[in-house]
C-alpha cells in the first residue's frame, strides 16, 4: 500500500507548526462533516497584495493521519513564502490530489506534499489532504487576499476554477448524511 | 435446513449455499483480496433471487401501477399489491397498514410532517377530536427522542420542534453505550406528544428495550414511532408483539432494492393523518377547488409507485423468511460474539457499545489507541476488509461517547466466522503501520 509514506506518518505523529499562535490576521474553522474532523487555522500576513508573505500559519486539528500530515507540510511550505507562491503550491496540490494518480507532483513546488501523491488514488481521502488547505485558502480569502487575481501563473485554469474544483470534492462526502 | 435447530447458527455448508446467492461476495477488491463486506449496517448485499424477481417483473409485467386497465396495468398493480401482502406478512402487519416509501428517512418524515400538517386549516377535518388531539403539536408540547439516534430520526424532530413551537427532549445513553431508563419518567410526562426511538442503535448494537419505552409513552398518552432499519433486516420482528404506533424501515439493508423503505402504522392513526406528499394516485376526488384524499395506503404513496422495488422487496423478505428469522439472528450472534471476545484481546482496542453479547445486535464500533478511524478503515480496506469510518450519521452519539468517529463492523447473515478473523488479522496491522506498538 503506497498510501502511507514514511513522510506522511512522521508529520502525522510530530506535526510542524502546531498550536495556534498570536499574532494572526484571520482565524477559521472548517470540519469535514463526513467523519467530524475539525481544524481551527490561524494565517498571519505581512506586507499588503499579490507580494504579501505568510508569516505565520498555526493550527488546532483534529483528524486522520492524511488530514493532520497534510496540514502540517501545508503550514512548512507556505510559511515565510509569498501568497503568491503558497496559492502556486495549493494549485500543483490540487492538481496532483485530483489526478487519480496520474500526477506525481512536483517536488519544487509542494515539498513533502510529494508523498500525498498515492492519496489521489482513493477519492475518499482526498478531502482529508485538504481539509487544511481549504482552511488556509479561506483564511487568506478573509485577510482580503484576491484568490483569483493573485492566480499562479504557474496555472494553466484560474484559481477560482481551482477553488470551485475543490469545493466540489470536499463536499463530495462518502456516504454519511 | 429443516433438520437443523431453529435458534441455530448457519452450519458451513449453509453458509457456503447462502452466500452463493450473493454474487458481489465471490469478488476480489484492492489486487485480488477476497472480499469480505462488513458493511451491511450502512447497505446489504443483494441475493440473486431478489435480482430476478425485480428483472422479471420488468420483463413480463412493467405497466404503471393502479393506472390503466390493460393487462400488464393488472399485472403490475397485482404485483406491487401482492409484495404489500408479502412485506406485510413478514413483519405481523395487517396489509393495509403498509405504506411504500422511497426509504426509511421518508417514511420518519412522513410521521412528523402529519403533526405539523394536522394544523393547517380543516386538514383534520372528519377526524374523531380525540383523535386528532393526538396530532397537535404545539408551545408547551414536547418531542421525545433518544440520543442514540441516527440523524434520520433526529433532525425530522429538530425540524418538527422548530415548525410547531414544541420542545425537543432526549433520553440520554449511559458509559456503556445503553439508554439510561432513569431518565423514563423525567423526560417522558405529560408534555410528550410522540416519543421516537431506534430499536438497535447503528453505532452501538445496543437493542432498546421497546416495552419499558412504550409502557411509559402510552401512560402519558403519546405516540410512538421505532426505527427499526438495524433490527427487520436481523431477527424477527412483530409490529404488534412491539406495541408502538409507527415502524419505518429500509429495503436496502435487508437484501431489498435500493429506493423502497417502509412506515407501518396503526391504521387508526394512518386514516387520521392528512397527506404527505401529494399529486397523483393519493385522491379520491379532485376538482379545481380542492381535493379529497384516498384511504391509507394510497393517500401515503403519491405519484407512480415503485412496484419493481416492491417486488424485489418482497423476494427479500422470502429469501429472510426461508433462511430463518430465528436462525439469522442466531448466527449473526455468534458473529459478535466472536468479535467482541477478539477485540477484547486486543487492549489497544475499545469497543464503542455494550461489551457483551447481552441485548446486542451484529453492529460493533470501535476505537483503536492513537489512530483515526479513517486510517483503521483504510488498512482493513488494504486487506479486503470493507468497514464503514466515520460516525455514522449519528453525530450525537459520538460526541457523547467522546470520540469523534468509529470503525463499525456490521454482520448480515451471509458472513462467515473467517470472516470475523479476517477482520482481526487485518486490524493486527494497523498498530504495526502506524508504529504504535512497541
Amino acid at each position: 500500500m503506497d498510501l502511507y509514506q514514511e513522510i506522511i506518518l512522521e508529520h502525522s505523529k510530530r506535526p510542524l507548526h502546531a498550536g495556534l499562535r498570536e499574532p494572526f490576521n484571520t482565524q477559521v474553522h472548517h470540519v469535514n462533516p463526513t467523519c467530524g474532523d475539525e481544524v481551527t487555522l490561524r494565517v498571519q500576513l505581512s506586507g499588503e497584495g499579490p507580494s504579501a508573505v505568510v508569516a505565520d500559519v498555526s493550527y488546532d486539528a483534529t483528524g486522520c493521519s492524511i488530514s493532520t500530515a497534510a496540514t502540517s507540510v501545508l503550514a512548512d511550505e507556505v510559511i515565510g513564502h509569498s501568497v503568491k507562491e503558497a496559492l502556486t503550491s495549493f494549485a500543483a496540490m490540487r492538481k496532483m490530489l485530483t489526478s487519480k494518480g496520474a500526477d506525481p507532483g512536483d517536488e519544487d513546488e509542494i515539498g513533502d506534499g510529494v508523498a500525498f501523491a498515492g492519496v489521489s488514488k482513493y477519492p475518499a481521502r482526498v478531502k482529508c489532504a485538504l481539509l487544511g488547505w481549504m482552511a488556509f485558502t479561506d483564511a487568506l480569502t478573509q485577510a482580503g487576499v484576491d484568490i483569483c487575481t493573485t492566480s499562479a501563473s504557474a496555472s494553466a485554469s484560474s484559481a477560482s476554477d481551482n477553488i470551485m474544483k475543490v469545493n466540489a470534492i470536499t463536499s463530495n462526502t462518502m456516504e454519511d448524511s | 435446513m429443516s433438520d437443523v435447530a431453529v435458534g441455530a447458527a448457519f452450519t458451513t455448508a449453509e453458509s457456503t449455499a447462502i452466500r452463493g446467492d450473493f454474487a458481489i461476495l465471490s469478488r476480489t477488491v484492492r489486487g485480488g483480496k477476497p472480499l469480505v463486506y462488513l458493511d451491511s449496517g450502512a447497505t446489504s448485499q443483494k441475493p440473486w433471487q431478489m435480482l430476478d424477481a425485480e428483472r422479471a417483473f420488468y420483463e413480463q409485467h412493467n405497466a404503471a401501477v393502479h393506472r390503466g386497465a390493460h393487462q400488464l396495468a393488472e399485472e403490475a398493480t397485482d404485483a406491487y399489491e401482492g409484495a404489500r401482502e408479502t412485506v406485510a406478512r413478514f413483519i405481523g402487519a395487517q396489509v393495509q397498514e403498509v405504506v411504500f416509501t422511497k426509504n426509511a428517512t421518508e417514511a420518519l418524515n412522513l410521521v412528523a410532517y402529519s403533526f405539523s400538517n394536522a394544523a393547517a386549516a380543516g386538514a383534520m377535518d372528519g377526524v374523531d377530536p380525540a383523535l386528532a388531539a393526538r396530532f397537535s403539536l404545539g408551545v408547551g408540547d414536547e418531542i421525545v427522542i433518544t440520543e442514540m439516534e441516527h440523524h434520520s430520526n433526529l433532525v425530522p424532530w429538530q425540524e418538527l420542534a422548530r415548525r410547531t413551537g414544541a420542545t425537543l427532549r432526549w433520553i440520554g445513553v449511559t458509559d456503556d453505550g445503553r439508554l439510561n431508563l432513569n431518565d423514563l419518567d423525567t423526560v417522558i410526562t405529560d408534555r410528550t406528544k410522540v416519543v421516537a426511538f431506534t430499536h438497535v442503535s447503528n453505532v452501538l448494537g445496543t437493542i432498546n428495550p421497546v416495552a419499558a419505552i412504550v409502557d411509559r409513552a402510552r401512560a402519558v398518552g403519546a405516540l410512538t414511532v421505532l426505527d427499526a432499519c438495524q433490527s427487520v433486516p436481523h431477527r424477527a420482528v412483530d409490529v404488534v408483539d412491539l406495541g408502538v404506533d409507527f415502524v419505518a424501515f429500509s429495503g436496502h439493508k435487508m437484501f431489498g432494492p435500493l429506493g423502497i423503505g417502509v412506515l407501518w402504522g396503526r391504521y387508526d392513526l394512518l386514516a387520521a393523518m392528512p397527506p404527505f406528499l401529494t399529486g397523483g394516485s393519493m385522491i379520491e376526488v379532485v376538482r379545481m377547488e380542492a381535493t379529497t384524499y384516498a384511504d391509507p395506503p394510497q393517500r401515503f404513496e403519491a405519484g407512480v409507485p415503485m412496484a419493481a422495488q416492491a417486488v424485489g422487496l418482497a423476494a427479500a423478505c422470502d429469501y429472510l423468511t426461508a433462511l430463518g428469522m430465528a436462525r439469522v439472528s442466531a448466527h449473526e450472534h455468534v458473529l459478535t460474539e466472536a468479535l467482541l471476545a477478539g477485540l477484547a484481546q486486543r487492549p489497544w482496542v475499545r469497543v464503542i457499545g455494550p461489551v457483551d453479547g447481552k441485548d446486542r445486535s451484529g453492529v460493533v464500533a470501535f476505537v483503536v489507541d492513537g489512530i483515526h478511524p479513517h486510517d483503521v478503515g483504510q488498512i482493513l480496506d488494504d486487506a479486503g476488509v470493507a468497514v464503514r469510518v466515520g460516525h455514522h450519521c449519528a453525530w450525537p452519539l459520538h460526541r457523547r461517547m467522546n470520540v469523534t468517529a468509529t470503525t463499525r463492523a456490521s454482520f448480515a447473515a451471509y458472513n462467515t466466522l473467517a470472516e470475523v478473523d479476517a477482520l482481526l488479522t487485518a486490524l493486527d496491522r494497523v498498530p504495526v503501520v502506524f508504529g504504535t506498538v512497541v
